[in-house]
């Protein structure tokens, strides 16, 4: 990663914002934002996603350090279980003998 | 059957209520009434920097060097609105003049505020490097403030000091990242930092009416150890040294002004003159 601002095309890189709302939930997708360090990409979350009491956890995570499915792939890749019945246990008898399975 | 949730229930910022609320109930310190004359001049020097210095921040939304910077400036700018709208509300309780009167039908003489509040934006290094010294200055005062023997200046303080914690991790973050960045932000770092210390001093003066406050303001003399402490920390860690220059003469607190806060105060003052009364 080159110097943000050490050329005048240079920008900050990004980094996507997980905001963790109260205890026992768990981090969720809050948006992105442009900063030159993860220090200060904390803070400039802090000021755009977590203002108006929202958050008790914070994370930043370099959008560079994801790796995503390929939209173009999304048929393929969320299929629908419609007529896969067989992935749900419910449909499965338990074997006589075996009470605690 | 399956549970599922639909994007729309997905709420993303978490349960968020926001109630039907009262501004000026928000204000710390809101029950109490100034009871002299010197308490209610006390309230009007803070008051007075803190409007300053947000005026001053709110021009830099739409021309920081990111989108994101014109966010934290304008948070920060807006915080010290709160704290500039508690002490003026206050001040104002002494001679029944509400915290409107005092921000936008004062003129430059009546004005109470330090130089270094009144400095210009200049570049962002010039802007961080004034924020530097308010935000450091500031936390030492109203750290010592909130435990003042007036209750509302003691609750306006105790409010601001976390507010101005984050102010002062704000600058500080930045005069490290601009000292140790490109040769190009060290110099204006380096400038910003010379052009602002002439205005340093007069934060540090007592003369009246603190003196005939005892246990209710701060004395200005007693912040300098604590401001130099981390300001020597701050400077150390960023191979930065306090600027050899001569302290300004300054005057703000007895109502002489550098020459920018006229123009500063024409722009704040124009719509609430022009249209008295005025309400959106």
């Amino acid at each position: 990663m080159t110097t943000p601002g050490g050329s005048d095309r240079e920008t900050w890189p990004l980094f996507e914002v997980f905001v963790r709302a109260g205890r026992g939930l768990s981090h969720v997708h809050a948006g992105s934002l442009h900063a030159p360090d993860p220090e200060m990409a904390l803070r400039n979350a802090r000021d755009l996603y977590t203002r108006r009491g929202e958050g008790t956890s914070v994370w930043v995570v370099p959008a560079d350090a994801i790796t995503t499915s390929d939209p173009d792939a999304k048929g393929a890749f969320f299929e629908s279980p419609a007529g896969k019945n067989y992935r749900h246990a419910v449909y499965y008898t338990a074997s006589e003998g075996v009470p605690h399975l | 059957m399956i549970e599922t949730t639909t994007p729309d229930e997905i709420d993303p910022h978490g349960e968020v209520t926001v109630d039907r609320v009262e501004l000026s109930a928000e204000l710390a310190g809101s029950e109490g009434r100034a009871s002299s004359a010197e308490i209610a001049q006390y309230a009007l020097w803070l008051g007075d920097d803190a409007l300053i210095l947000s005026q001053q921040l709110g021009a830099w939304i739409a021309h920081a060097p990111e989108l994101e910077e014109d966010v934290a400036l304008a948070n920060i700018a807006l915080d010290l609105l709160g704290h500039a709208r508690s002490l003026l509300r206050y001040a104002g309780t002494f001679d029944d003049r509400t915290e409107d009167d005092l921000a936008y039908f004062r003129d430059e003489p009546e004005f109470r505020s330090a130089w270094l509040f009144e400095q210009p934006n200049g570049d962002f290094a010039r802007t961080i490097a004034r924020q530097l010294v308010a935000s450091v200055y500031m936390y030492e005062l109203y750290r010592a403030l909130s435990s003042s023997s007036d209750a509302s200046l003691a609750a306006i303080a105790a409010k601001a000091v976390k507010e101005i914690d984050y102010h002062r991790d704000h600058a500080v973050q930045w005069t490290l990242r601009l000292a140790g960045g490109t040769d190009e932000s060290r110099r204006r770092m380096v400038r910003g930092l010379h052009d602002t210390w002439p205005y340093v001093d007069e934060l540090f003066r007592d003369s009246r009416p603190v003196d005939a406050l005892p246990g209710v303001a701060v004395a200005p003399s007693s912040l300098r150890d604590g401001f130099g402490a981390v300001i020597d920390a701050v400077f150390a860690e960023a191979d930065l040294a306090v600027p050899e220059v001569e302290p300004s003469a300054a005057g703000g607190r007895q109502g002489r002004h550098f020459s920018t806060l006229g123009h500063l105060l024409a722009e704040m003052q124009v719509l609430a003159r022009r249209h008295p009364g005025a309400t959106w």
